[in-house]
């Protein structure tokens, strides 16, 4: 902050409507030099519109943008790049039949001529070096072949190599949605040293922790406008949810009642199998998470559970129909090219038949009940499935599990990306969900979230290491259980 | 964290080890092919029998080539096999009367393929009806050029086709340099590498500050490049043209590039592989099987077994992988 008045970037009174949605209302955002701002707000708020516009992959309806001073009349991402600014963007921007060095090159047209895969390779091998240590990802990996989260530290890592283009800004639209504690931890760390190097950063994350201790500044947006704008120590998490508006900060919450050993198990995992040692049981009506870093085999418990529903599977047992909430929503969740209804009934559709027909008005019915009830923001679901902001699309897929007949959801890291206010929605549904007689396995990388859960297995290397109950559960006692064989 | 270290090196491993025997598996294929014709005849594993064998490979090799750099970017060209018989007739007949003729009709042809690429991505069109309906126009064209089989090679093509090289016969010599060339230029340079990330995901492509449109025009302006001189080459093997000449190539060169390890969708090709698949494919087609003594009105039927087995297998090696 040693020049506090020099910005380095710099929107004026912009404007962006898609349609008859108006998603920036006249926004003034300024970027300094030297400092890391945290922007926060509610999916649809505005956030990653106003960024694609600062990033140059968008185009205001009106406003101006400066850079170092200069006003820019012909924005465009190749000339953002050559000014410094970069943007990591919330779906991840990698070419997954492309390995770690080909995507560093592919961003920087200076890797050309003979040696440039080389120079991409020690590129990036050193930006990941620097950022996240022991990250284990070698410049050679495939990117189609690392895990959610791994791809996100490429991503992130490359936006932070250096070559002939200047480097000034750096965009982090959600970067630590899919990593665990402890790689967000060396992420935000990185991003500390890196204002301390004079690089500007813009962080937009829906953890408000992140936000309070990593940020110089904090911008709050809310329907198309910043509403707050004031210096990260001012703040508190309370007060920045106040101005995000709406949500509430959820209180601890109690354990789901009337579950007991009374109830009947619906799923289990034998001990002593490939999952570990210890084994798992879901009554019904419990809501059972599942813990520890991220990708140490929960989802893999998630899809044999799914698959051991349909088909026998040895040592698994799982009693009453299934569905699944995917979370990485682009690849494994929505039908890009249907409508949101559609999206919402495919779970269902044995039960809207009329003969050997969908029933249109079945159909449509179903989507209505649960667009009220999970309150999708939308005015026709006839849209296609992309007309919705990322946590809206994630709520069309949880009613299209909760609108099915199926008495288990498994829920696979569910929230990632998705705001405050839309995922204490969800927390309240998923509770009434379970008091009605629902059985949930939820596996979430938010220590947060498993308060609203019954019982909690964390797993290491594929395996269950830990059962804590309720009561039990703090966040060091997950962490010990993930780091075990390092402890001890 | 040390502790996920060894199963992280563990999957790695086994993963390369997946795709190194997916790399491998065009090679085995044709070795497999080889050594059935080695123990049917043990003559024709010789510098004269590859010679001949092989002679229309080449052409085939160069459609597969040309097919791959549109699949490379998800699309598909159904209108090869038709555009290789267009290019032959220009070929045999203005290429062979009045050379500067026939190279601007073929230079134009090329700038027909870019054209078509720009208009696919300007109106995010289907390449596969944009390229079905091409294939009609081509299939016309030539008919118009050449109305009967005739026609002759210009000279330095048959001279340049019919080449004796010392020790490896000439095909070989040719598909080597073939797939090199293409390897470098799509797998090692900077835009190639540009290229085929347009096809795993155009988005982060553009966001990179690339021009996804640039990006179509040049792959499908590459594939009329190879297309024209894999018309060119067949016809300077077979001396004279016809219009019908090259319809069989556009399923071929579509199955070479699946053969050699190449898929649909996503990016994943790779010029070695296809070259290898598009040799394969000649070699299964007719010398296998007429060693076999299967009679010409079964070989096609046979030559499809063949394809569906190694395709089968390739299955196999990639959802064992998996």
């Amino acid at each position: 902050m040693s020049d506090p008045l020099r910005s380095i970037a710099k929107l004026d009174g912009v404007k962006r409507s898609f349609g008859a949605v108006r998603a920036l209302d006249g926004v003034d955002f300024a970027v300094h030099a030297k400092e890391c701002i945290g922007l926060v707000g509610h999916n649809g708020a505005g956030k990653s519109t106003l960024m694609s516009i600062l990033a140059g992959t968008g185009s205001p309806d009106s406003g101006t943008i400066a850079i170092n001073g200069a006003a820019q009349s012909d924005w465009t991402i190749q000339r953002a790049r050559a000014l410094g600014v970069r943007c990591v963007f919330q779906e991840l921007s990698l070419s997954p039949n492309l390995s770690v060095a080909e995507n560093t090159r592919v961003s920087h047209g200076a890797l050309n001529g003979w040696g440039g895969a080389k120079r991409a390779a020690d590129l990036i091998r050193a930006s990941l070096d620097a950022i996240f240590p022991g990250h284990g990802i070698s410049p050679q990996d495939i990117v189609g072949d690392l895990a959610i989260g791994q791809r996100q530290m490429v991503e992130v890592a490359r936006a932070f190599t250096l070559t002939d283009d200047p480097l000034h800004l750096v965009i982090l639209d959600e970067p630590t949605s899919s990593l665990d504690a402890q790689t967000a931890r060396q992420l935000l760390d990185h991003i500390r040293r890196a204002v301390a190097g004079g690089i500007s950063c813009i962080l937009i994350s829906h953890i408000l922790g992140e936000i309070l201790e990593t940020s110089d500044r904090v911008v709050v947006m809310r329907d198309g406008k910043v509403v707050a704008d004031e210096p990260a120590r001012d703040l508190t998490r309370a007060r920045l949810v106040a101005a995000m508006g709406g949500a509430r900060l959820h209180a601890k919450t109690t354990r789901s009642d009337g579950v007991g050993a009374s109830q009947p198990v619906v799923a289990q995992v034998q001990a002593g199998g490939a999952h570990g040692a210890i084994g798992l049981q879901a009554r019904r009506g419990e809501v059972i998470g599942l813990a520890g870093l991220a990708g140490h085999g929960q989802t893999k418990l998630l899809i044999d559970l799914f698959e051991a529903a349909n088909a026998r599977r040895k040592g698994m047992t799982v009693d009453g129909a299934v569905a699944l909430v995917a979370g990485d929503r682009q690849t494994d969740g929505i039908f890009p090219l249907w409508s949101i209804a559609m999206n919402i009934s495919i779970r269902s559709l044995a039960a809207l038949r009329r003969g050997a027909f969908i029933a249109a008005d079945k159909e449509a019915d179903l989507a209505v009940t649960w667009r009220e009830r999970i309150g999708i923001r939308t005015d026709n679901l006839d849209n296609n499935i992309l007309s919705l902001s990322g946590g809206n699309q994630q709520k069309a897929l949880f009613a299209r599990a909760l609108a099915s007949d199926a008495q288990i959801i498994l829920m696979d890291d569910p929230m990632r990306g998705v705001d405050l206010g839309t995922k204490l929605d969800v927390y309240d549904l998923i509770r009434t969900q379970a008091q009605q007689g629902r059985t949930f396995l939820w596996y979430t990388t938010e220590t947060d979230e498993l308060d609203n859960c019954d019982r909690v297995y964390v797993f290491r290397n594929g395996q269950i290491v830990a059962v804590l109950d309720h009561d039990d559960l703090t966040e060091e006692k997950i962490i010990q259980s993930s780091f075990a064989e390092v402890g001890a | 964290m040390t502790s996920s270290a060894p199963t992280a090196a563990q999957s790695r491993a086994a993963r390369n080890r997946a795709r190194l025997l997916r790399t491998m598996l065009p090679a085995l294929s044709m070795t497999l092919i080889l050594l059935a014709i080695a123990w049917l005849n043990p003559r024709a594993i010789s510098y004269f029998g590859f010679s001949l064998m092989l002679n229309l490979a080449i052409p085939i090799a160069l459609a597969t080539i040309a097919q791959m750099f549109v699949i490379t970017i998800n699309e598909l060209d159904l209108s090869i096999g038709t555009f290789v018989g267009f290019v032959g007739c220009v070929t045999a007949t203005w290429l062979h009367d009045a050379p500067v003729l026939g190279v601007l009709v073929l230079l134009a042809s090329i700038g027909v393929y870019a054209g078509l690429g720009a208009l696919i991505h300007l109106r995010n069109l289907p390449s596969i009806v944009v390229t079905l309906g091409m294939s009609f126009v081509w299939q016309g064209l030539a008919i118009l050029i050449l109305p009967k089989p005739g026609g002759a090679a210009p000279d330095w093509l048959k001279g340049l086709m019919g080449l004796k090289v010392p020790f490896v016969p000439f095909p070989i010599v040719a598909a080597i340099v073939i797939a090199l060339v293409v390897h470098f230029g799509l797998m090692r340079s900077a835009y190639g590498t540009v290229l085929r990330g347009a096809g795993g995901n155009p988005q982060a492509i553009g966001r990179a500050g690339w021009s996804l449109l640039k990006t179509k025009v040049v792959m499908f302006a590459l594939t009329g490049t190879f297309g024209v001189i894999s018309g060119m080459a067949l016809i300077g093997i077979t001396t004279s043209g016809d219009a019908n000449i090259g319809n069989g190539y556009t399923l071929l060169s579509i199955a070479g590039v699946i053969l050699g390890g190449g898929e649909f969708v996503g990016g994943r090709v790779s010029p070695i592989g296809a070259v290898i698949g598009a040799l394969t494919l000649a070699l299964a087609a007719s010398p296998l099987l007429t060693f076999m003594n299967i009679p010409p009105d079964w070989q096609v039927a046979a030559n499809g077994v063949i394809l569906i087995s190694v395709l089968a297998a390739r299955a196999l090696i990639s959802r064992k992988g998996a």
